[in-house]
């Protein structure tokens, strides 16, 4: 069974196409990068699957049906960005957000929910900051608590939008470690990616976009510099050639 | 109940009433929408007239209250266009459909008690003649209507307060989840719609705003959590309105006019005296950071020339200013301050640091 299949996918802003007739099937248990340039459509193809954004045209299956009917095994960090960290909340609060989609409607979180929260803190090494205002947070501390949120959900696929944006090395080094552990336990992780020269190192398998789907495959096949240079132009110069799969 | 206890309730009601749903207002940087739909409801209770032909129908609340989401909902429309700002078209869409309301008072039921200064102003003086029986007791109406406005809004809160956090604080999580954050949106501002109609009787149009908007952000000051912001705003709001009432009395004046200017009494004290955020707060510790700051460059001048041979001419205290480039009295007392701190000691006239001072001077430096 394939953890997500997207076939023929097309979100548009008025007549301005995003994202044109993606397919992409994706296997359980695997780490899943998307990149491509800035524009390309990553955070629209993740928000679409999610059922955020209205695409034009296109069906997404997860675990061979429709998201609405496998909410509870998606699990969804969103950008950083997006959201407000001045509200008044607090670290271990925002966490337990996680557990909200399995509560439902109008029920409350109970000790068992708090228990789980404070286990997915402890799992990111956050657990000192449980009782913190999350405007107190560095970045990387932000992004902690975004994934540990996202582990509350138990998910069986997650969907991360730039899980390593504004973090510091060592941030990243847990983070990649966190998203192994998932993969071990057969889970599967889609994520936007920004830094091409970690591709090979982080992930197992790559979707590389523009707009159009340019190529998606195990990292070995997808990764070479042809596709690269077909998603973003001539835009790569950073990339050494040997860098990218195929040597 | 005297008459003076019973607009005493009214005003402490309203005032609270409008303080819980302000909170997500304020969270949601939707502070001049409630402004807007504040003034639009007019036309709802106008156009609720014109149907029912009766000022105490209590359908005019929901035609009100439907207002404000077409309110709402028009602004929204212009955004999507992305050819204005939500600023831009909230000034289109609220002085359009409150002027429609005006032509229409003016024009058709200038008989009707529905007059200029009611609508601008509230007229919370006088809510007390407005009489209406219910289980037996003979009470004010404005009473009635806003205690059920509170009531409603406190068991909403109750009930959906898991849902307007998740979707205040990450809308699209909410939506991903399965929440339906535009739902919830539009539920909220049923809400404001609702909360400021009954609001307009007591306070009038204009100053509803500031019942919405002031005591959460005055609320905000003091807390970090959700929950105490939304008691500290009830706490806020009902001192506005307590504050309120004793100084349109004392002055002889409009009590909503009153209310109003008691909201930003509150809110400045607030954002004076607030613990951590208030300016005052925020002044003291930029003084003592500075008072560290300067005994840090202190210690560590100290620490470069400890057992050097200038160290007679540098750690001099009447020529400390000199090599530090400082006032001669700020060296003085800083000197002073280290010297109470304990980092310095003065010894015929050369400073000295102690260990404390040492330590810190070293720690300073490994940054």
């Amino acid at each position: 069974m394939q953890a997500l299949e997207v076939t023929d996918l097309t979100v548009a802003y008025q007549d301005k196409p995003v994202l044109w007739d993606i397919d992409l099937d994706v296997p359980e248990g695997i780490l899943m990068a998307i990149v491509g340039p800035n524009g390309a459509g990553k955070t629209t193809l993740i928000k679409s699957i999610l059922g955020l954004i209205k695409p034009a045209a296109g069906n997404v299956l997860i675990y061979g049906k429709s998201y609405a009917a496998q909410r509870h095994m998606v699990g969804y960090v969103p950008q950083r960005g997006s959201v407000d960290w001045d509200f008044p909340t607090s670290v271990l609060d925002v966490v337990m957000m996680g557990r909200y989609g399995e509560l439902g409607w109008f029920k409350r979180p109970s000790a068992r929910d708090r228990k789980l929260a404070y286990d997915a803190l402890e799992k990111v090494g956050m657990q000192e900051y449980a009782q913190r205002q999350i405007s107190q947070l560095s970045g990387g501390q932000q992004q902690r608590t975004f994934l540990a949120r996202a582990l509350v959900q138990d998910a069986k696929l997650y969907f991360m939008d730039e899980p390593f944006q504004g973090v510091d090395a060592t941030t990243e080094r847990a983070i990649i470690e966190i998203l192994q552990n998932l993969r071990e336990q057969g889970k599967t992780v889609i994520a936007v990616h920004h830094d091409l020269q970690t591709v090979q190192e982080y992930f197992d398998w790559v979707t590389l976009l523009n707009v159009r789907r340019i190529a998606s495959g195990p990292v070995s096949e997808a990764f070479s510099s042809e596709n690269l240079r077909r998603a973003y132009g001539g835009r790569i110069a950073f990339l050494k050639e040997e860098k990218a799969a195929g040597d | 109940m005297s008459a003076s206890t019973e607009i005493l309730l009214i005003a402490f009601v309203t005032a609270t009433a409008c303080a819980i749903p302000g909170v997500f207002l304020v969270l949601r940087q939707m502070a001049m929408m409630s402004d807007a739909i504040s003034h639009t409801v007019l036309l709802g209770i106008v156009l609720g007239f014109f149907v029912f032909q009766d000022l105490d129908s209590p359908w005019l609340i929901p035609a009100a209250a439907l207002m404000g989401v077409v309110t709402v909902f028009l602004v929204e429309l212009f955004v999507n266009t992305r050819l204005v700002k939500e600023d831009a078209a909230i000034g289109i869409v609220f002085p359009a459909l409150f002027s429609i309301a005006v032509i229409l008072i003016s024009r058709y039921a200038s008989g009707v008690h529905l007059d200029s200064d009611a609508v601008l102003l509230g007229q919370l003086e006088f809510a007390f003649f407005d009489r209406t029986e219910i289980f037996g007791f003979d009470v004010a109406h404005a009473l009635v209507v806003m205690g059920i406005i509170l009531l409603l809004n406190v068991l909403l809160l109750l009930v959906f307060y898991k849902e307007l956090k998740i979707s205040t604080f990450d809308a699209g999580l909410a939506a991903a989840l399965g929440f339906s954050p535009v739902l919830i949106h539009y539920g909220l501002m049923m809400m404001v719609s609702i909360t400021a109609v009954g609001a307009f009787d007591a306070v009038g149009s204009i100053l509803v705003v500031a019942l919405m908007i002031a005591p959460p952000a005055s609320a905000w000051l003091f807390t970090d959590r959700l929950s105490q912001m939304l008691i500290f705003s009830v706490i806020a709001a009902g001192l506005s309105a307590l504050g309120g009432f004793g100084m349109a009395i004392f002055f002889d004046t409009n009590m909503g006019g009153s209310m109003a200017t008691m909201c930003g009494i509150i809110f400045v004290i607030s954002l004076l005296i607030a613990p951590n955020r208030g300016l005052i707060a925020v002044a003291l510790r930029r003084m003592r950071q500075r008072w560290e700051f300067s005994q840090t460059m202190l210690v560590i001048h100290l620490l470069n020339h400890e057992d050097t041979d200038r160290e007679e001419d540098e750690c001099r205290v009447d020529h400390l200013w000199e090599h530090l480039r400082w006032q001669p009295e700020f060296a003085e007392q800083v000197i002073r301050y280290a010297e109470d701190h304990g980092t310095v000691r003065r010894q015929r006239g050369i400073l000295n640091l102690t260990d404390e001072g040492r330590t810190i001077a070293e720690s300073a430096m490994v940054h």
